[in-house]
């Protein structure tokens, strides 16, 4: 069984108070322009996204295994199963912050579209005359039949409800495989069922919940590879998070039959997912510079030529790229835990940053900072994370016992 | 005069690494293993070098990537490029870093291309694989259902056998390399 560290409870701890200290402070000092709340929201949002990302993409990794019929991982299957359980706190916060949207509550206006009476053309004036509406956007009306608050939400709680329960049944079934003895047949069929519907969910939901609660923020623009961008990216920081898990429990002297070849599958994960992403971001970016047309290049406006956005836009590019592609090339770097380590946090950040930028500059326009209370939320949120997947790691043995696989994951060599 | 090898014939992998195994424990050396797939787990028993094509791989991707620079640098900036400007979406011409996501692919591409072809080539070229060559294979069931492990006998002829029938050879024979 695992044994919470004490260090790592106490740091927990400590972070969870700093970031509700920093969303404070983010609500107190956030005083000024149109809407005066905006940067503390966006704050809180993106950090969200952030780790919705890496504990959803914990729960498509445990169903990709089983839809695979994939051995080699089994025997590390209890972290990613951990990890899931923080998605239902990520999910409250993304639906607390979808629906004070909806209503505006507490000077939540993230979402341009949802403003009152931009969609209709004429309003009826003081004198009972129709008059045209000054705030009347014809692009935003051409999206109604998608972009309304009612059917916003009802996705929203679909998305949501539908990954947690997911989420559930997996690692229940996965516990009831340990206790059922044997090779754990009954529940790994199970399991597999569960799996390939979550799959086919999890295609389209991953998509259609990235164009919602990203892509909507700009709401002239639209990107058709959008979805994938956003998967790229929760694979990438998805799978830096599981590998720098296991690399602790492994220092800390669990998880004895995870071996080397175990890491550098994982590691060859975050390098082939770094490159996809890279791939991504280059495909959406070269399409609209060579097209050059106003309503699309204006995304990459916002990015570019403001200046508190461009240093982070071409930064978190660039080590997003190139630090996983040159340092986990070779096949001794993918074994090489402190590089890994030290691959692994540049690449957490680096996403960190980049989700900042998929936000702030459609919600704050020019005036957002990646400043101190944006690192203490996500410092908070981490203290979060860290609190509950742990907890969570010390509620079941960490060596699976029952499992078709396990003997092949055990015997992984590569 | 050439030596004289012995040929053992299996038909079974796992009896062939066992074998494998414990003949290299007695010291005996194995000129080669013939086998109709790769067997995992054979090259660090035999003692085999790790492949070094994954350097040649990265070298090639070099190449093809310079070769796919100066390719598009000559094509739309320096040379024909200068008497026959293309429109990029408007972007100025004669400058490679302005124009620089758009031969991008290409470059990408090139890389792909040569790392992808040369590797193959090298591959060929470094285990004899050209046109007219023909098969080192010595039977040819090796290309079918059966193993066969090449033994370099050395005055130790008995020993040998007697191993090798212990660990379930299939058939030996005697050869001339």
């Amino acid at each position: 069984m695992y044994k919470i560290n004490k260090n790592i409870s106490l740091a927990s701890t400590i972070m969870i108070i700093i970031g509700v200290l920093s969303c404070i402070m983010a609500f107190w000092l956030d005083k000024g322009g149109d809407h005066p709340f905006n940067n503390a929201w966006t704050n809180i949002l993106f950090n969200n996204y952030f780790f919705l990302g890496i504990s959803l993409f914990a729960v498509f990794f445990v169903a990709l295994q089983y839809v695979a019929e994939a051995g080699w991982s089994i025997t590390l299957k209890r972290i990613p199963e951990a990890i899931m359980t923080f998605l239902p706190y990520t999910s409250v916060v993304m639906l607390f912050i979808v629906i004070t949207a909806a209503l505006h509550f507490g000077g939540n206006h993230i979402y341009h579209w949802m403003e009152p009476g931009i969609m209709d053309q004429f309003i009826t004036d003081a004198n009972g005359n129709e008059v045209l509406n000054p705030n009347y956007d014809k692009i935003i009306a051409g999206k109604e039949a998608y972009l309304n608050i009612p059917f916003f939400l009802i996705r929203s709680f679909i998305y949501v409800f539908g990954w947690i329960y997911c989420a559930r049944k997996l690692r229940s079934l996965s516990l009831s495989g340990d206790l059922e003895g044997g090779i754990g047949e009954k529940s790994y069929w199970k399991s597999l069922k569960v799996s390939g519907w979550f799959i086919v969910f999890f295609a389209v939901t991953s998509s259609t919940a990235s164009w919602d609660w990203i892509m909507s923020i700009d709401t002239h623009w639209f990107s058709t590879l959008f979805g994938w961008y956003i998967f790229s990216e929760w694979a990438v920081i998805g799978f830096a998070s599981i590998l720098l898990i296991s690399l602790l429990l492994q220092k800390q002297g669990y998880l004895k039959n995870l071996n080397d070849s175990h890491i550098h599958d994982l590691g060859k994960f975050l390098f082939a997912f770094s490159v996809v992403w890279t791939y991504m971001w280059f495909s959406q970016f070269m399409l609209i510079w060579y097209a050059n047309i106003p309503e699309e290049a204006a995304y990459f406006y916002d990015r570019i030529y403001q200046s508190n956005y461009r240093f982070l836009f071409w930064f978190s590019m660039i080590i997003n790229f190139l630090v996983p592609t040159i340092f986990l090339m070779s096949r001794d770097a993918k074994r090489n835990k402190t590089i890994l380590i030290i691959v692994c946090s540049v690449v957490l950040i680096g996403h960190w940053i980049n989700s900042y930028l998929l936000f702030a500059p459609g919600t704050l326009k020019g005036e957002g900072n990646l400043g101190v209370t944006e690192i203490g939320v996500a410092l908070g949120f981490l203290g979060f994370f860290i609190k509950v997947v742990f907890s969570s790691l010390a509620k079941r043995d960490l060596d699976i016992k029952h499992h078709p696989f396990l003997d092949e994951s055990k015997h992984l060599h590569t | 005069m050439s030596k004289k090898v012995i040929h053992a014939i299996y038909d079974d992998e796992e009896i062939l690494l066992n074998s494998v195994k414990s003949l290299k424990s007695q010291g005996i050396d194995i000129t080669e293993v013939f086998s109709p797939f790769p067997i995992h787990g054979l090259d660090p028993v035999l003692g085999l070098k790790e492949t070094r094509m994954a350097i040649t791989s990265f070298i090639y991707g070099c190449i093809g990537l310079s070769f796919g620079g100066l390719l598009i640098y000559y094509i739309m900036i320096s040379g024909v490029g200068k008497s026959w400007p293309m429109n990029i979406g408007g972007k100025p011409n004669f400058t490679f870093y302005q124009n620089l996501p758009s031969f991008v692919p290409i470059m990408f591409e090139c890389t792909v291309l040569f790392a992808g072809h040369l590797m193959a080539l090298t591959y060929f070229f470094r285990n004899k694989m050209y046109p007219g060559s023909t098969s080192t294979s010595p039977d040819p069931r090796t290309t079918d259902d059966k193993f066969l492990v090449e033994i370099q006998i050395d005055n130790n002829e008995d020993m040998i056998k007697s191993i090798l029938n212990e660990t379930g050879v299939l058939e030996i024979n005697e050869n001339y390399e």
